[in-house]
């Protein structure tokens, strides 16, 4: 294969990984990484990088969208970060003190709970009108959006916020110990259990990933895990790729990105759990 | 500062003061000083937007620069031919991974060294975001959650000297 051949390949296959990153807030990550290994026969370390710098372009490519058309919880999302961002500098310190494989195994367990769990909410995601959360009333993380789709604006009160930023932290550290799944933990949190809308959690989600991935980004770059090779034709295809899918989100179904994420999350935990069990 | 008055008929100019027309709708009679804090909410957020946009612009033509160069001089060592990790984590790695390695890079006019720069800039985006983030907090006369950001900055500046990449 020519380095043309392949940086063409990895473009279009990129694109397809940003709109779906884009959509359930998790990065391209999750197409990008499996690829470079599988298909292309490349290093772990180095499909990883390639991934985070997939997820700093879905988020910021499509944050841009999502930030102007109110989707995103800007105030939540910023908040949040507090956790992300701590959680991924504790996790770049023990990514080698803790066994790899057993951490795959113990988040594949987590992240098909929490598959089930964001499935199971389907028919009850009701939208909360009232929130006796402290922080959250203090800091005003609750919003409103316009929903393209039920063609209303939507006002959602923002609850459960300790148990969020707990979940936020694991989210941060899961992120940078394995370099994938930076996303998985972030919707279930704001959707289990800080009651956002769909949505809401996804666009926040994908606002937030980029931040936790430069996090940890510093720390890759260093390594010199980002190959510019592989990562040119990732950053150009994922980033085209996400400005086309933020564009859909808005006229979606809250519940179609629900099931959307919910097949997503399941593959990404079989796919950690394979990587735990097998090698 | 422009005022809603004098601002361009944009697409995103419409929904400036979405939130003020609902309440209004609700039969609540928004206050001017409302307005004025919905204005500067939503100016912030069209500022953070803006960011984002143009780290992203940035980024993606420094990376499709470089590319070309690259595939113009031919590339050596690339990635397709199954590489080793160990020969890039050992010194004098064919790929710059500090700044100084980039200096260098650039200075010899390498396409690698204009994509590893396009991909910098793309990691800081979300970074000069958060720094934006901490001033429109404070514009937004939003004492704690400027603090809450600023907080955020520390940390990711401090990971970017921990991880030895500064």
């Amino acid at each position: 294969m020519t380095l043309l051949t392949f940086v063409l390949l990895l473009f279009a296959i990129s694109i397809a990984a940003g709109v779906l990153g884009s959509l359930v807030g998790l990065g391209g990550g999750i197409v990008i990484v499996p690829v470079l290994t599988i298909v292309f026969g490349i290093d772990i370390r180095l499909a990883i990088g390639a991934s985070l710098i997939s997820v700093i372009a879905t988020s910021s490519g499509a944050g841009a969208t999502y930030v102007r058309e109110r989707i995103t919880n800007l105030r939540a999302g910023m908040f949040l970060e507090v956790a992300t961002t701590t959680g991924a500098v504790t996790g770049a310190y023990l990514t080698t003190l803790l066994p790899a494989r057993f951490l795959f195994i113990l988040f594949g367990v987590v992240l098909l709970y929490s598959g089930v769990a964001v499935y199971r909410k389907r028919h009850a995601a009701a939208i909360l009108t009232v929130s006796h959360d402290r922080i959250a009333n203090a800091l005003q993380l609750h919003g409103s959006y316009y929903d393209d789709a039920e063609q209303r604006e939507i006002d959602y009160k923002v609850t459960g916020t300790p148990v969020g930023l707990a979940m936020m932290y694991v989210a941060g550290m899961v992120s940078a110990l394995l370099g994938i799944g930076s996303g998985a933990l972030k919707v279930p949190a704001m959707d289990l259990a800080m009651h956002m809308p769909m949505k809401v959690s996804t666009a926040t989600s994908n606002f937030m990933i980029g931040v936790t991935a430069a996090a940890s980004a510093g720390f890759y770059f260093a390594r010199g895990q980002i190959d510019p090779y592989i990562a040119a034709p990732v950053a150009a295809g994922v980033l085209g790729g996400a400005i086309g899918g933020a564009r859909l989100l808005g006229k979606l179904q809250g519940n179609t990105v629900r099931l959307i994420f919910v097949a997503v999350l399941a593959i990404i935990a079989l796919e950690m759990l394979q990587r735990g069990i097998v090698g | 500062m422009t005022t809603p008055t004098d601002r361009p008929a944009t697409p995103e100019g419409n929904d400036d003061h979405r939130s003020v027309v609902e309440e209004a709708a609700a039969g609540h009679v928004p206050t001017s000083a409302e307005q004025a804090q919905d204005h500067k909410i939503r100016q912030a957020e069209l500022a953070i937007s803006l960011v984002l946009r143009i780290g992203v612009g940035v980024a993606v033509a420094l990376v499709l620069a470089g590319l070309v160069v690259v595939l113009v001089q031919g590339a050596h060592g690339a990635a397709v031919h199954g590489t080793s990790y160990k020969a890039y984590t050992a010194a004098g790695t064919p790929f710059p991974h500090s700044i100084a390695g980039l200096r260098t890079s650039l200075a010899r006019g390498e396409g690698q060294g204009i994509i590893e720069l396009g991909l910098v800039v793309l990691i800081l985006t979300p970074i000069l975001r958060v720094a934006v983030g901490v001033l429109t907090f404070l514009y937004e006369e939003d004492v704690r959650m400027a603090l809450i950001t600023l907080f955020v900055l520390l940390v990711l500046l401090g990971s970017f000297v921990a991880g030895g990449a500064a």
